[in-house]
């Protein structure tokens, strides 16, 4: 491995360096072979298979904020490959990323995001601004379009508090780094045709922290009923989405305990009336 | 035309040359308090700090030159980020980064004519106080394992007179904080006033926080430390602070995680 970092002698003049804050750049400079991005694979290989697929994750803003939430099942083909996974990454303070796709190469950059930013931070002495934090994961996901190109897509939903504008923003983004920003909620993964829908007929711009977090639920049960990719609440493992909120008062993941709640009664209501809620027809 | 000095010369003028660029400046204080390590750092600027955030559990405290120790703390956070993320968050140590500090100041002492006129910290706060560490590396690259409490810079010996006579391992973070300023006031063997204005203040909480344990005191916080002094008036201070810490808005009040 590189002696980049080993610290047993004086580091590599690149450390001394003044110039970027950014840490995938300096990572590029000293290390390369630690960057998720820019492998070369060969030529015409498809070799998808070899990491899972993460599926489902939505995100919707409510008036304190956002909140961003996650099924947990991960598949390889038609196998189930993981059924607690954790697909949101709080990457600040005040942001969050969720990924679906190559699920290997989504973590790792889900990693590399929050070092990012972290440093930036520490370099700095102050955060980067919302959009600041979207751009520089473009910049991340463009990097990655060699591997998209073979198989490996990554996409992200980013979401945060935006400190300057008091309000929660959503993010979604395109496999060669097109950004683009989402009103209202967002849902990304196999299962995300069927989460927008009930986001559409659900979603009501006044809505509190914990009904913002239902409708959350309610979508991921929708995406998980009709794609075999998503995994919806599992009461017998006790195995429930993720719901991570972000307002003004920073990120907070809501306690297990709650999500169970919530989780449960949406099971309970969905065994009298299989379809969910009904909106009214005029 | 070249002519002969001897190397002990050499060595004697360079160490000269770099204790009073360091006497020069305004002194700091690293000490531990019942919570974790508090940095407390005689510093006007809001800006250009002293004391920073390396990693989870690591700050850094420095005196002397400016360009030369803000060079230091982004080699510092590079390395540490770097091995960080290459293994975890648990595998980056305060010795690590001292040891490397420890070698780059030893290297330009010995190898360049002009030392660096630094002397600098690395506090690693524990799971528990024995578990602290707090390390001094010297302009020529010489590193002390500091137990309890240590004083820098300007007149780094009457500081460190005055606060071994009040320094308290169990202190609250008021009772710390005061004595630590008490001790900053005795620089240049005179009484100065030093109000919360001037003072750059950070702390490694032990408990609080998840993974980032390092926090800046700033505004009315540090003024109410300053002024109530006492356990009680500290205490409230502090929970009243944790609320509204990411309202203040500032950069400083993120620093935290």
């Amino acid at each position: 491995m590189s002696e980049a970092f080993d610290g047993g002698g004086q580091l590599p003049a690149a450390f001394m360096n003044p110039g970027t804050s950014s840490f995938s750049e300096f990572l590029g400079a000293v290390a390369p072979d630690l960057l998720p991005t820019g492998r070369d694979l060969p030529q015409g290989a498809t070799a998808s298979h070899l990491t899972p697929e993460a599926t489902t994750i939505v995100a919707l803003t409510f008036p304190d904020g956002v909140v961003l939430a996650g099924d947990r099942r991960a598949t390889s083909g038609n196998v189930i490959a993981n059924r607690d996974m954790d697909k949101l990454y709080r990457t600040d303070e005040f942001s969050a990323m969720a990924i679906a796709g190559a699920a290997g190469i989504g973590i790792e950059l889900a990693k590399l995001f929050q070092v990012e930013l972290e440093h930036y931070e520490k370099m700095e002495g102050r955060s980067l601004s919302l959009v600041g934090k979207a751009n520089r994961l473009a910049t991340m996901i463009r990097g990655n379009l060699p591997m998209a190109l073979q198989g490996f897509v990554v996409l992200p939903l980013l979401v945060g508090y935006d400190q300057d504008r008091g309000q929660g923003r959503i993010f979604s983004y395109d496999p060669v780094g097109g950004r683009y920003e989402e009103h209202d909620f967002h849902s990304i993964g196999s299962g995300s045709v069927y989460a927008r829908g009930a986001l559409k007929k659900l979603f009501a711009t006044d809505l509190g922290e914990e009904d913002a977090a239902v409708v959350a639920i309610q979508a991921l049960y929708d995406a998980a009923d009709d794609d075999s990719a998503t995994g919806g609440p599992d009461l017998h493992r006790r195995i429930y989405p993720l719901v991570d909120v972000i307002t003004s008062e920073g990120h907070r993941r809501m306690s297990e305990e709650d999500v169970a709640r919530l989780a449960t009664a949406v099971v309970e209501e969905r065994a009298e009336r299989p379809d969910g809620p009904r909106a009214p027809l005029r | 035309m070249p002519f002969y000095v001897s190397p002990e010369q050499s060595m004697k003028d360079k160490a000269d040359y770099a204790r009073k660029g360091i006497a020069r400046g305004r002194s700091a204080v690293v000490l531990q308090y019942d919570g974790g390590i508090l940095f407390v750092a005689d510093n006007i600027s809001r800006t250009l700090h002293k004391i920073s955030e390396l990693y989870d559990r690591i700050a850094f405290a420095a005196v002397g030159r400016y360009n030369e120790f803000e060079n230091l703390r982004q080699m510092g956070v590079r390395m540490a980020d770097v091995r960080g993320y290459a293994y975890d968050r648990s595998d980056v140590s305060g010795r690590v980064l001292a040891n490397v500090y420890a070698q780059t100041l030893g290297t330009v002492f010995s190898e360049s004519n002009k030392p660096w006129e630094v002397e600098i910290v690395v506090a690693e706060v524990g799971e528990d106080p024995a578990d602290d560490q707090i390390y001094r590396i010297t302009f020529d690259g010489s590193v002390v394992d500091e137990q309890g409490f240590l004083a820098m810079g300007g007149s780094a010996e009457q500081v460190t007179t005055a606060l071994k006579d009040r320094f308290d391992s169990d202190a609250s973070l008021g009772d710390a904080l005061n004595a630590a300023v008490h001790a900053l006031r005795q620089e240049n063997g005179e009484e100065r006033t030093l109000d919360s204005s001037g003072l750059e203040v950070a702390v490694l909480e032990r408990a609080r926080r998840e993974h980032r344990k390092f926090r800046r005191i700033t505004g009315d916080r540090l003024s109410a430390l300053i002024d109530g002094g006492g356990a009680g008036a500290a205490e409230s201070a502090a929970s009243d602070s944790a609320g509204t810490q990411s309202g203040s808005g500032s950069a400083d009040g993120q620093n935290g995680s």
